[in-house]
């Protein structure tokens, strides 16, 4: 059987697994599904906020490409979005009374990159030179990152007078992205979003550098005979991710939720794996999945109110799709083993 | 209990490991289990302690037929496994290890278990501490706990495959005291080995194995008739050594040399006190897989570094320069195992050429690209096309793309058994276009198993065994029965 069959299956039995499961908590699929919809593109407003989840999504994504490429599996990109987030706030607070606008909002994007660099780094540092598995490494990494959000937002940066989960002071308006109308998305956001998704497909399918990073991580040992610089490699990879996420963290300052808030990174990092691993790593993919799963987002808003269902449901539904799909995928790859001892 | 295997056969693709081989291991004795690499020795062993599944044939346990079907169920039956790599636990302790694979009961006893092992240990005069991290001890007081576990889940037959490789003389001489002890309660040992004098000192009765088939049988009585060495290698190595068949291309000058060179791994030690290698010269690299030959070569390649020594090619000093430094130097290792260090599974042949670009930019020239690689897959006749996936091309496709990813010039090449799993017409292949690169002044040393090979086409051939290397041998001057005996470990 050929593997889109597989793939076409998979996703046949997650519906129905879903379907089971919204039968189970007393709902139709159907007005699940339409409840959905609406949630997400019912309004314009609602399609706005789609579109802004979608901007730092995309990044995440683009990110995590150049890692797995390179055969990692780097779940510390929560954490450089929140350490890109930190930079891009610290840039603001820094530059806001010496800079004109539009180049405060620059040096925030920069510093945020930066910082995201930085953690990536961290992670990789850890990961070739200290022998910790990068996932754990990485996760390591998230806490320590969260932990340095909530010091700063009930510390040095808290507002004046009430320190509280809400976060930081808003920043003055003339800091933020500049939006659609008077909805959520920004423009910029979206462009940077897509840039780095064109950047990546590039730097993946045309360039030494990404031929060299699929090579190590396809096998560290051939590479390393066959004269790939793959320590050098495998930090590059990590510092790409960081940079990408890091600039998503910036978004989520300058563009959503203009301050600091505890919860800046909003998932999306984690979210963003599951995006890479559904499209099996190809980038071609990144921006229709990446829509699908912000419009989820979305949409799953106001299940609460029409439906009386989590809103959570969401992440049920991506996770589902996701472990189906692999699960699709391993089938596929035992069955050919099997068709190929026969 | 006596052992009968009996027709036993056993393929694994297109290679006979075993063919009806029939061996019987009396009860309370010693029996030798000899041959050459790949001799299908290991193969035996494992279908015996059900770590394989035999195709043919059947195993008779004091002459009644038992399926043996898995490790847990041979060991239910009496008969353990001790492996060249100890396939046991280095973070637990010793005493957890002991412990382990023992049935019933819900809790761990440690006391009675240590009890278990201290008394079992003093039987053997084996002094091992229950509470260390396994992971301290040397191989050889690796084994010892190994066997000590064995024994204490009953087991009666005992399998040792290459015990003696990277062992202390004094863990050895406990070993063999521990297996005589053994055989002396009635328990029998198989002991599989290349090693000659090992064989000599410690077996009752030995079968000689040579390509998957039993060669012959041989009690061994003491005294030790002289004659025995050479009917055991003629046994093992019974057949006349082709002609050599290479032009000669060395020139006068020195391209690679050593000088006190010396290299500690875990296993082995190498040391290289004097070696100087000509311009374009093909040294042969001869004994059994482990003995040193590879870490030389990789030694060479860049990949090892020695303790100390010098190493020098054409001229210049290399020994602690970084592997980028010898790639520089237009020095390539080709390694034996094409799809886990030599190519990379999931890219294709047009790929492995745009990583091996000499001066790559930042993009990628993918029309340049597919034009070199359609050249290379022209030249080199390799059946496949530029956007082949690697792992799906067969074996001698492998290689020839391997070669045709080799830098022109090179000075050096270090091929680890250059046409191993490639037909006639190709191995031909493959050594025209390795001898037409000696004519262009590179340098090869090659290790091969097939000793025909090693005589046919080199100028000078080097014998290893147990991280000991003889001098450089002009191939003229060597035989069947020097070669054996050298591979044997009997250096004269």
């Amino acid at each position: 059987m050929p593997r889109a069959m597989y793939q076409a299956g998979s996703l046949g039995l997650a519906l129905v697994f879903l379907s089971g499961l919204v039968l189970l908590a007393g709902a139709s699929p159907l007005n699940v599904m339409l409840s959905l919809w609406s949630g997400a593109f019912g309004t314009l407003d609602q399609f706005a906020r789609v579109l802004a989840t979608l901007a730092p999504l995309m990044l995440c994504s683009c990110g995590l490409i150049f890692t797995f490429a390179a055969g990692l599996y780097n779940l510390g990109i929560e954490g450089q979005v929140m350490l890109g987030a930190i930079g891009t706030t610290l840039a603001l607070r820094v530059f806001e009374p010496m800079l004109p606008a539009p180049l405060v909002i620059l040096m925030g994007l920069g510093l945020g990159a930066l910082a995201g660099v930085l953690w990536g780094l961290f992670a990789g540092v850890l990961k070739i030179y200290g022998r910790i598995n990068e996932i754990f490494a990485g996760l390591g990494l998230n806490f320590m990152a969260q932990g340095l959000a909530l010091y700063l937002i009930f510390g040095p940066w808290k507002r004046p007078g009430i320190a509280s989960m809400s976060g930081t002071e808003l920043f003055n308006e003339s800091l933020w992205l500049g939006t659609i109308g008077k909805t959520e998305a920004s423009p910029i956001a979206l462009l940077l979003g897509i840039v780095s998704v064109v950047v990546t497909i590039l730097v993946i399918r045309g360039t030494h550098f990404g031929l060299q990073l699929r090579a190590v991580g396809h096998n560290l040992r051939a590479s390393y005979v066959l004269g790939i610089p793959a320590v050098n490699r495998l930090l590059g990879s990590f510092a790409l991710c960081g940079a990408f996420a890091g600039i998503a963290g910036a978004l989520q300052v300058l563009a959503v939720f203009h301050r600091l808030i505890p919860n800046i990174s909003s998932n999306l990092g984690f979210l963003a794996l599951l995006v890479v691993m559904l499209i099996n790593f190809d980038p071609l993919w990144i921006v229709p999945v990446s829509f699908f799963f912000s419009a989820l987002n979305i949409g799953s808003l106001q299940l609460p109110l029409s439906l009386n269902l989590e809103s959570s449901l969401a992440g049920v539904i991506q996770g589902t799709i996701v472990l189906f799909a692999l699960f699709g995928q391993g089938l596929a790859r035992n069955f050919k083993n099997e068709e190929m001892k026969g | 209990m006596q052992v009968e295997l009996q027709h036993i056969s056993k393929r694994f693709g297109p290679v006979q490991a075993n063919d009806d081989v029939s061996v019987t291991i009396a009860a309370g004795s010693i029996h030798g289990l000899l041959g050459e690499n790949g001799a299908g020795k290991s193969t035996l062993v494992k279908i015996l302690s059900g770590f394989i599944t035999h195709d043919r044939g059947e195993i008779l346990l004091n002459g009644k037929s038992i399926p043996i079907q898995t490790p847990a169920e041979a060991i239910r039956r009496g008969i353990g496994m001790l492996h060249q790599d100890p396939l046991d636990f280095p973070p637990l302790t010793v005493l957890d290890n002991f412990m382990m694979g023992k049935t019933g009961g819900l809790f761990l006893n440690a006391r009675t278990a240590l009890r278990e092992f201290r008394d079992l240990a003093a039987q053997f005069n084996f002094r091992l501490d229950g509470q260390a991290q396994l992971s301290e001890l040397t191989v050889g007081e690796r084994q010892q706990v190994e066997i000590l576990r064995l024994l204490s889940l009953g087991v009666n037959t005992l399998v040792l495959d290459e015990p003696t490789t990277g062992i202390s003389a004094s863990q050895k001489t406990a070993l063999f005291e521990a297996m005589k002890q053994l055989a002396a309660q009635g328990k029998s040992v198989i002991f599989v080995s290349h090693k000659l004098e090992d064989v000599e000192e410690l077996c009752d009765r030995v079968t000689v194995m040579r390509q998957g088939q039993v060669a012959g049988h041989l009690d061994i009585i003491r005294p030790i008739p002289p004659d025995l060495a050479t009917r055991l290698v003629d046994l093992m190595f019974g057949r006349e050594l082709s002609m050599p068949a290479k032009p000669a291309t060395f020139q006068e000058e020195t391209a690679l040399e050593f000088q006190g060179i010396s290299l500690k791994t875990d296993r082995l030690t190498l040391t290289v006190d004097r070696l100087t290698v000509r311009r374009g010269e093909v040294i042969g690299l001869a004994g059994l897989e482990g003995s040193g030959q590879q870490l030389l070569l990789q030694l060479c390649a860049g990949l090892l570094h020695p303790v100390q020594g010098q190493l020098k090619i054409e001229g210049t000093e290399m020994a602690h320069k970084p592997y980028q430094a010898f790639l520089d130097a237009g020095v390539s290792y080709v390694p034996a195992d094409r799809l886990k260090e030599g190519l990379i599974r999931g890219l294709s042949i047009q790929e492995h050429v745009a990583l091996r670009h000499p001066n790559p930019g930042f993009l990628i020239d993918w029309r340049e690209i597919t034009k070199l690689a359609q050249q290379a897959i022209g030249t080199f006749s390799i059946r496949g096309r530029p956007s082949t996936l690697v792992e799906r091309l067969s074996g001698g496709n492998q290689q020839r793309t391997q070669l045709a990813l080799m830098p022109v010039p090179l000075t050096l090449l270090l091929m680890e058994h250059p046409t191993r799993g490639l037909d006639i017409e190709s191995t031909l292949w493959v050594w025209q276009q390795l001898i037409a690169r000696c004519e262009t002044g590179t340098t090869i040393l090659f290790i091969s198993s097939d000793l025909d090979e090693i005589v046919q086409y080199s100028d000078r051939v080097m014998v290893f065994s147990g991280g000991r290397m003889s001098d450089p041998i002009p191939v003229q001057a060597l035989t069947a029965d020097k070669l054996g005996q050298m591979i044997g470990g009997r250096f004269e």
